[in-house]
């Protein structure tokens, strides 16, 4: 018999599995429950995007792209990113298509982190960052973000993290879970800390287009940090693409270089229909992202109301589609919360202890779901709080 | 008032309160906007999106094109008000190009439909030719497909 346990990798082994695996277990078991635990567009890829993919198909595109994808899709990124972003970037050198957002944060980690590096981390926030500095063997550092900072990073709280050992700071803005957004001026302060050092930044903009009342600002927009920028971006949640499993990553040449050794070795090109499909989305569908943004306005405004009117203490999400009530008032733990709160009214959201520890106390709410499963849950909530009253 | 609109076009029965919720505006202001749209005409109703050909009911529809003569002084308009003044008649649209109106009629049956081209709409003053085409299975209504999806699997997928 083999000890599996001795042979594999002990770095592996001592990432911790998502906690949230035992909600969507019990939630499959339910009748009439309703999930608004998933992070991912309520919407279909729009049907040009979609007709777009087949199209190629037909047409036989059924090979690899060059590694770092196909020129006529980087240009239209860059022309994307100059349209709406006021961001410029060669797409020849500076430009790789990944697949999805996740791998270009992979790439960026494993091409700038040496062992012992330290990687700081702002939580809570999506659940990858750590594990994948882990696996570059670099060390996170994490900044608790509060609700009084409207869950920003401030200055003083990033140099406070930072030591001669600081190599990179993953800035996860608009944020999930908590809706939090960065202004020009956080990002102005911040350049001053910097300046002076080597220190880069890991900026993902997943949810760049989804900002609500104020246009999403890059670190990458203040020209003292454009420099030390590697921006991440991909498809999945302005374009409602999950499933197309499409990024990609912008920076200095020098990095990029490197970085697309990684992705050649390990990815070879990202999926080739996908990259038509993306062409498609990048030229005809800034029209698409409008009407799934006012939607997921209208359910933003139309969640928070309910939750502030049973009197939970709520931060007014600026980005993203979640909502991060705070729940201390109920007197449970986040996770005592989602279990009971599935159990008695099946209604799955997710503690927010999983991102990260300063979660506690607060669950995380996606609100990219109908208004009538909004309305059924908030409903369900409403009895919930009163029976813990 | 366009962000109301929208929203009750997708679906009329969200309540005053919800549509405040969700626009950020107070109920009582709402309610006065949608009262206002009703009054002037902009909402001329509420309805469901029915699939027929699901219940047991039965019933056909019919598109019907109509030549017609357009007449001094009311030009389409007498005409139009001669047809859509019917029961039967669902929709009426003036249209550009080959033909002048498109009518949608529903009946019980084919020979009810027959009747009414024949007895009703043909005669009319004015009215010079008729086409009509019979419709057999309704895709989509109001931006809403009448087919069921197919439901995705369940995904334990954590983002």
């Amino acid at each position: 018999m083999m000890n599996y346990n001795n042979i594999m990798s002990k770095k592996v082994q001592s990432l911790a599995p998502s906690g949230i695996r035992k909600f969507f277990d019990v939630l499959d078991t339910m009748q009439d429950a309703i999930s608004l635990g998933i992070g991912e567009p309520d919407f279909v890829t729009p049907w040009h995007i979609r007709e777009a993919g087949i199209f190629s198909l037909e047409q036989g595109h059924t090979k690899y792209t060059s590694n770092a994808g196909m020129t006529k899709l980087r240009t239209e990124i860059a022309k994307y990113l100059e349209r709406r972003f006021a961001l410029n970037y060669d797409p020849l050198g500076q430009i790789i298509v990944t697949v999805g957002g996740s791998e270009a944060i992979d790439l960026c980690v494993r091409a700038l982190v040496e062992p012992g590096d330290e990687v700081i981390i702002p939580i809570p926030s999506f659940v990858c960052y750590g594990p994948i500095t882990t696996m570059a063997d670099g060390v996170p550092v994490y900044i608790e973000t509060k609700a009084e900072n409207e869950f920003r990073i401030t200055s003083e709280e990033l140099e406070k993290a930072i030591t001669p050992k600081t190599k990179l700071v993953i800035l996860p803005f608009p944020n999930n879970p908590t809706g939090g957004i960065m202004r020009r001026q956080d990002w102005e302060d911040i350049a001053k800390v910097l300046d002076g050092t080597d220190i880069m930044l890991l900026s993902d903009e997943i949810y760049a287009e989804l900002t609500y009342g104020q246009h999403h600002v890059s670190p990458a927009n203040i020209p003292e940090l454009f420099d030390r920028s590697m921006l991440v971006n991909g498809f999945s949640k302005a374009y409602a693409m999950t499933g197309w499993r499409l990024g990609y990553v912008c920076g200095p040449e020098q990095i990029v270089k490197q970085m697309l050794k990684i992705h050649q070795y390990g990815i070879m090109s990202a999926p080739t229909m996908s990259q038509y499909a993306a062409i498609d989305a990048l030229k005809d569908g800034d029209v698409d992202i409008e009407r799934m943004k006012e939607a997921y306005n209208h359910r933003r405004q139309l969640l928070l109301k309910g939750l502030r009117d049973m009197g939970l203490e709520c931060f007014e999400p600026r980005g993203a589609f979640y909502m991060f009530p705070s729940i201390k008032s109920t007197g449970l733990t986040s996770d005592d919360f989602c279990t009971r709160f599935l159990q008695e009214e099946k209604v799955a959201v997710i503690p927010g202890t999983a991102f990260g520890e300063n979660g506690e106390g607060f669950v995380r709410i996606s609100y990219a779901s109908s208004v009538e499963n909004i309305e059924t849950a908030l409903e369900r909530m409403r009895n919930f709080i009163q029976r813990l009253k | 008032m366009t962000e109301i609109l929208k929203l009750l076009e997708e679906d009329s029965r969200y309540t005053p309160a919800q549509i405040a919720a969700m626009t950020g505006k107070d109920e009582a202001q709402v309610r006065s906007i949608i009262k206002k749209c009703e009054e002037e005409h902009i909402i001329n109703g509420y309805t469901a999106l029915i699939d027929w050909d699901r219940t047991s009911e039965e019933s056909v529809t019919a598109f019907i094109e109509v030549k017609i003569t357009p007449q001094r002084d009311d030009g389409f308009d007498r005409i139009a008000r001669r047809i859509y003044q019917y029961e039967e008649v669902e929709s009426l649209y003036l249209m550009s190009g080959a033909f002048d109106l498109a009518v949608t009629v529903t009946a019980k049956s084919l020979k009810d439909v027959a009747q009414f081209v024949s007895a009703k709409l043909a005669p009319i003053d004015g009215v010079r030719s008729t086409a009509t085409h019979f419709i057999l299975k309704k895709y989509k209504d109001k931006h809403r497909s009448f087919q069921v999806e197919a439901e995705q699997e369940e995904r334990v997928l954590f983002v």
